[in-house]
């Protein structure tokens, strides 16, 4: 019917430019490169000829147990610590005095007190506290209370919630309100307008944050170690304490670290590419 | 009795339209206030179906907030507004102003009235296809299937048939706001509400976006439109208004309010615009 006129620039654009594609120069393997990957390659191989690894076998399982534990740990608390988030984060963004002041200083405190401590309170003050409740002794929720993995999901839950609560408020209040006026003014109701447009839209501004956060919630995870929770880092710990080994155990662990964290970028990369990147 | 009778006659402002068309929106004596300022002092219409009610006049007229009330984008601080219809009713907020009474009856109304933004104001994160269908889906409860059809027929209309599939980020102005006009279409509006819809656009996008709407006017769709295109106005429109300062300084039909304005601020007006 009309001519297709060419395209012009967006009127707002997303301030996550994913835009340049990188793949194909990527692909020709420039002769710095061969020397970075040969020497990469002959640093891996001097670790293995020339440490001891021999302990390995022993450990296999225990390092399998810890890694599934660090990753499972990891996955809940960033989940958890996500639904936490967007309630924080609406709360301050859009919602009354009374729900914004105490989201506002839940996450100013989570932010503002060093993780390890709000471990501890949580595993040595509220785990301590519990027992001396017959009530709680004898609930059937009491076998989990007495166990530590249920303190540690929960001090990395709330300290992903209080960091993303925060980053959430800014994603919802990045909104343009030109997008929730014009689902207004179609007479969308309030949750529907939530659901199918401002959630959506403030989740992709906030995914590369997400994703950033992700990677350094795993760096947390270590921290369970000091309330008892095997994890890959304990594990670690143990084979030192066992063999006097020290730097084999560490090596493996920031290989282990490393490809987790590799991981999860190349999940949020996929998660990001679902919706396209020049969104207004 | 002759009082009675004054009052009806002003409540309902003559019209150049045959008296068996159903009135589509009336409103009567329209106030707005932003604080101290008073944007609308009393505005009133009344637009029957298949009437094109164009709204000119200057920035800060209140044109646009006008148009803004009638779909309660913005609150009347006071005022009747009646659509297909039906009495909004409204509350006092205990401030001089007033809200809506139920928000269900203010969602009901929207979603039969089609509006078209300045700024197009299209779904960032859903193609050109999704957008459309999304409220007839979502607000009407229409089956998808059904509604990708009509979906697809309005894009078609618009010209955009090969663009469903693309996100507004990638489509010029021209095409954004051309979709936008498809949403607006797709639930099937007793009234299309047209915000300056040509006043974000590059010159040269001006016109397609203004043939689409001059072809929805020719097919006899009730629209009220605010616009600075006086030529389009006085094509398409079978009423204008101006206005000034709040108040209809003088309204029409468009030979008359164009060949022989009557007020001198709408001549100056109409001398400076064109």
């Amino acid at each position: 019917m009309m001519s297709e006129t060419p395209l012009e620039a967006p009127i707002e654009t997303f301030p996550i430019h994913k835009d340049s594609d990188t793949s194909g120069q990527a692909r020709k393997l420039p002769p710095h490169r061969i020397v970075l990957i040969l020497i990469g390659i002959a640093l891996v191989a001097s670790a293995i000829f020339f440490m001891r690894w021999d302990w390995l076998p022993n450990y296999g399982d225990l390092i399998l147990q810890g890694l599934w534990r660090t990753i499972w740990i990891l996955i809940v608390t960033v989940i958890i610590g996500f639904l936490l988030a967007v309630p924080l984060g609406l709360a301050q963004a859009a919602g009354p005095a009374i729900l914004a002041v105490p989201a506002r200083v839940f996450c100013t405190i989570v932010r503002g007190t060093p993780l390890l401590l709000q471990l501890w309170l949580l595993y040595y003050g509220l785990g301590s506290l519990f027992p001396q409740y017959p009530w709680i002794r004898s609930s059937e929720l009491w076998p989990y209370l007495r166990q530590a993995w249920p303190y540690a999901v929960l001090a990395l839950s709330l300290s992903y919630a209080g960091y993303e609560g925060e980053v959430m408020r800014g994603a919802f209040a990045g909104v343009p309100k030109g997008q929730l006026e014009s689902a207004r003014a179609f007479g969308m109701r309030r949750f529907t307008i939530f659901r199918r447009i401002w959630l959506p839209q403030a989740i992709h501004r906030a995914l590369p944050t997400l994703a950033g956060e992700a990677v350094l919630q795993l760096k947390s995870t270590p921290l369970v170690a000091t309330i008892t929770v095997v994890d890959l880092y304990s594990v670690a710990s143990r084979v030192r304490q066992d063999t006097f080994i020290t730097y084999e155990p560490l090596l493996l662990l920031a290989a282990g670290y490393l490809v987790i964290t590799g991981i999860i970028v190349f999940l949020f990369r996929r998660l990001e590419k679902l919706i396209p990147s020049r969104l207004g | 009795m002759t009082e009675a009778l004054h009052a009806s006659a002003q409540m309902e402002p003559l019209q150049s339209v045959p008296a068996e068309k159903a009135e589509a929106i009336h409103v009567w004596n329209l106030h707005k206030k932003f604080g101290a300022l008073e944007v609308l002092k009393g505005v009133s219409l009344t637009a029957k179906d298949g009437d094109v009610v164009a709204m000119i006049g200057g920035s800060g007229s209140g044109k646009s907030t006008f148009l803004r009330c009638i779909n309660f984008l913005e609150n009347p601080t006071s005022g009747v507004i009646r659509i297909n219809g039906e009495d909004v009713q409204m509350v006092s907020d205990g401030e001089g102003g007033q809200y809506p009474a139920n928000r269900r009856q203010i969602e009901r109304i929207r979603s039969r009235l089609g509006m078209v933004f300045q700024n197009f104001n299209l779904w960032q994160h859903m193609t050109l296809i999704q957008n459309v269908i999304e409220v007839p889906v979502h607000v009407l409860g229409m089956k998808r299937d059904e509604a990708m059809a009509i979906g697809e027929q309005l894009l078609e209309r618009v010209g955009l048939s090969a663009k469903r599939d693309v996100y507004p980020a990638y489509l010029s102005g021209g095409q954004q706001q051309r979709g936008a006009i498809a949403r607006a279409l797709a639930i099937q509006p007793r009234v299309m509400l047209f915000d300056e819809p040509t006043s974000a656009l590059d010159p040269e996008l001006v016109g397609e976006v203004l043939k689409v709407i001059g072809d929805l006017a020719k097919e006899g769709r009730t629209m009220l439109l605010v616009t600075h295109e006086m030529k389009f106005a006085r094509e398409v429109a079978s009423h204008v208004m101006y206005l000034h300062n709040g108040i209809v300084e003088e309204e029409g039909p468009p030979e008359e309010l164009f060949g022989s304005p009557k007020s001198e601020r709408l001549k100056q007006f109409i001398r400076t615009v064109s």
